[in-house]
């Protein structure tokens, strides 16, 4: 049925997305997970153009900066984005070195991990919003 | 399963740890939501927000309204730390920090500001499971503390306890029932002198730095080895004060005095290390603390002292180092629940069981032994970047001018170095002075204290001298400033929180070693002390408070003397 394939789909990508919130989940809350996800996709974005700004801006302010990939680090940690998270560890690493290119170019690859997650999330939330119609 | 949030009010034996109540700050809201479903999923009653100032409003209304606090270290109104810190002060109550960030440097700055855990995000539900452990422990300690005594029956107090577990005055009641057996057993204290068990909260006596100072009169014109309560209280002649509070009073005392013989042995091993760490002029009263160290600990009965201590056996032990706390550790510590420089001295003798962190005794251990030189080194102090602020964490009565004189003006002038930093490393200082100074204190005692040393109570006086004179020559600036909140804080509570328990006077005392802890660092560097001697619990309390007006503390909550005294009676009544 259309319905439980989507479920299931909905399912496994949590399984495999998301560590532990699935098992959050539960009959008091059936939309945790979404509420989560939504909720660091908002917020996730709203850092990433912090970051960005500010690497952009001169002189860059590495204290700053490694303040909102802190925020940003332990953001993705909460949904389990590991890939993300170690790509922030290595930024801070330039960051508390100092290092302007290395800041640079291992937020691009910040940026990269982040956006291939915040693909695999639209495709969650798109697949929720599809189960629960059908539901 | 998901309990209702209100309705906890009501104990069921077998409901702890559900229904634990839980604060967590975190100013990310995914982790906020996440924590929060998970804390239910715990079971516990849980509480959000997302900023630290409304966190310590929120405490602050309920001042028994949580069990324990969960806070994130970066947070953008306030640094973790310094949450941390208040509300190890204010509320005396378990925090446990998170971050995503572990590196061993900031899990013991965590350690050392007093946080009885450090969380790694990505957070599990198992590691929230157990966060009730760490209220427990802190409520084990603090009637053992009371009770001042060894044996604690933890199955008597958490039965009973429960009952007092939500409504927090835990305390009340049944460490009476609890501290009355074991007094039964060991005391000469009369036993109808013990409040009845009924009673739910008893009252506690404030043991102000005058009242002390009459004890300890009364007791040297009895002659301490002839001294009995009811003597004392005669001799007192304070009419409120039972016989009880006296002779809960003289126990703490006696056990202090006994530390005190103690650490003077370890003191001259000292000696020679600190030497060579130390520029010539601190060398000297730096044991003084670590001997205050030892002693203190014991009677501190509430968690605060913990961080200090913890900050103070990194920073002082490292004098102390190695050698020293095995000799500390001699002292005969009822569970020193605050201590942490006990306990850390105890793990170097293997008496774990008075530990009340272990992780923090852990890192305090590695601590010890790579922070010493750095502690005693002014500028060099790893965690404070406040450039006049040294960090001497062994209180050096003698030496108290010289920090002092370096201290900046606390003003609006504030060392702002780096806004928020410079008070974060404030805070490590100051719990770090405190500690010193409860170890500095020890053997001086808190208010005046205990003119049988002379050589403790000139400390005292310089202590207090170096408090006021700091008060008064305030140059540090927000290390000043941080200093007399905490040390205001810290003389409220100590004149508000006077327990007619041993260890109650002895936390005061510890806790006046706050206060002039706080004011070490500062003294550190002191030339010049320049304040009169100090007489008065009133001249520290009240200076303080138009200076925090002054000073741009982002700790919007000043001191004000009718709050601390409101929230000492609520936090040791």
């Amino acid at each position: 049925m259309d319905r439980n394939r989507l479920h299931n789909q909905v399912a496994s990508m949590r399984r495999s997305l998301f560590d532990q919130l699935e098992e959050l989940q539960d009959d008091t809350n059936p939309n945790f997970v979404q509420e989560v996800v939504t909720l660091f996709y908002n917020d996730s974005t709203r850092l990433i153009q912090n970051i960005e700004q500010a690497l952009n801006s001169r002189p860059i302010d590495f204290c700053k900066l490694d303040d909102y990939m802190h925020q940003f680090k332990g953001s993705s940690s909460s949904i389990g984005a590991k890939k993300v998270t170690n790509e922030c560890t290595a930024f801070r690493e330039y960051c508390n070195a100092e290092n302007a290119e290395g800041c640079i170019r291992s937020f691009q690859q910040v940026k990269q991990e982040h956006a291939i997650l915040k693909r695999k999330l639209e495709v969650y939330l798109q697949t929720v919003r599809q189960a629960s119609q059908t539901a | 399963m998901v309990l209702a949030e209100s309705g906890f009010s009501s104990p069921r034996n077998d409901a702890f740890p559900a229904g634990l109540r839980v604060l967590v700050v975190d100013d990310d809201p995914t982790w906020l939501k996440i924590l929060e479903k998970m804390l239910k999923k715990c079971s516990y009653e849980v509480t959000t927000c997302c900023l630290a100032r409304e966190a310590l409003n929120l405490l602050r209304e309920r001042k028994d309204g949580y069990d324990i606090v969960i806070s994130d270290v970066n947070m953008p109104d306030m640094d973790g730390f310094k949450l941390l810190e208040h509300v190890g002060l204010e509320m005396d109550l378990p925090v446990i920090m998170m971050s995503v960030d572990g590196e061993t440097s900031r899990v013991m700055k965590g350690v050392q500001h007093g946080a009885c855990d450090y969380l790694l995000k990505p957070i599990r539900m198992k590691e929230l499971r157990n966060i009730w452990q760490h209220v427990f422990r802190k409520k084990i300690h603090e009637v053992r503390d009371i009770e001042s005594l060894e044996g604690f029956e933890s199955i008597q107090m958490t039965r009973s306890g429960y009952d007092l577990f939500d409504d927090g005055h835990f305390l009340s009641g049944d460490d009476t029932t609890s501290g009355r057996k074991r007094k039964d057993a060991d005391n000469k204290h009369d036993d109808r002198e013990l409040s009845d068990p009924s009673s739910t909260k008893k009252a506690r006596v404030v043991w102000t730095v005058d009242l002390h100072q009459k004890f300890v009169k009364a007791v040297n014109q009895i002659g301490f080895d002839k001294v009995g309560p009811k003597k004392i209280l005669d001799l007192m002649n304070v009419p409120w004060l039972t016989r009880e509070n006296v002779a809960s009073h003289l126990q703490k005392y006696r056990l202090y005095l006994s530390r005190l013989q103690k650490e003077s042995d370890i003191k001259n091993s000292f000696i020679g290390m600190k030497h060579s760490d130390l520029p010539s002029k601190d060398s000297t009263a730096s044991f003084g603390p670590h001997k205050a160290m030892n002693m203190i600990p014991d009677d501190v009965p509430n968690g605060t002292y913990s961080f200090s201590a913890s900050n103070s056996l990194a920073q002082n032990v490292d004098l102390k180092g190695q050698g020293d706390l095995k000799g500390i550790t001699s002292a005969p510590v009822a569970e020193p629940k605050g201590a942490l420089s006990i306990d850390i001295h105890d793990s170097h003798e293997a008496k774990s069981t008075q530990m009340s962190f272990d992780h923090s005794l852990g890192s305090v251990d590695s601590a010890v032994s790579f922070a010493s030189f750095n502690s005693t080194t002014p500028l060099q102090y790893p965690w404070t970047e406040i450039p006049e602020i040294q960090f001497k964490q062994e209180c050096e009565p003698l030496h108290l001018e010289n920090g002092f004189s370096q201290l900046p003006l606390p003003g609006p002038s504030m060392i702002e170095n780096e806004a928020n930093r410079s008070r974060i490393e404030v805070k490590p200082l100051l719990d770090e002075c405190r500690s010193n100074f409860v170890e500095h204190l020890g053997p001086v005692g808190a208010e005046d204290l205990f003119p049988i040393q002379s050589k403790s109570q000139s400390l005292n006086n310089q202590v207090f001298d170096l408090i006021s004179a700091t008060k008064s020559s305030m140059k540090t600036q927000d290390v000043g400033l941080n200093y007399l909140a905490d040390s205001e804080f810290a003389l409220r509570n100590l004149n508000a929180s006077g327990v007619g328990v041993p260890l109650a006077t002895l936390s005061e005392d510890l806790q006046i070693c706050w206060l002039q802890g706080d004011c070490y660092p500062m003294n550190y560097g002191l030339q010049d002390l320049e304040c009169s001697t100090y007489d008065n619990p009133g001249l520290m309390a009240e200076t303080p408070f138009h200076l925090y007006d002054v000073l741009r503390f982002d700790h919007e909550h000043l001191f004000d003397p009718t709050e601390y005294y409101a929230i000492d009676q609520g936090l040791f009544a």
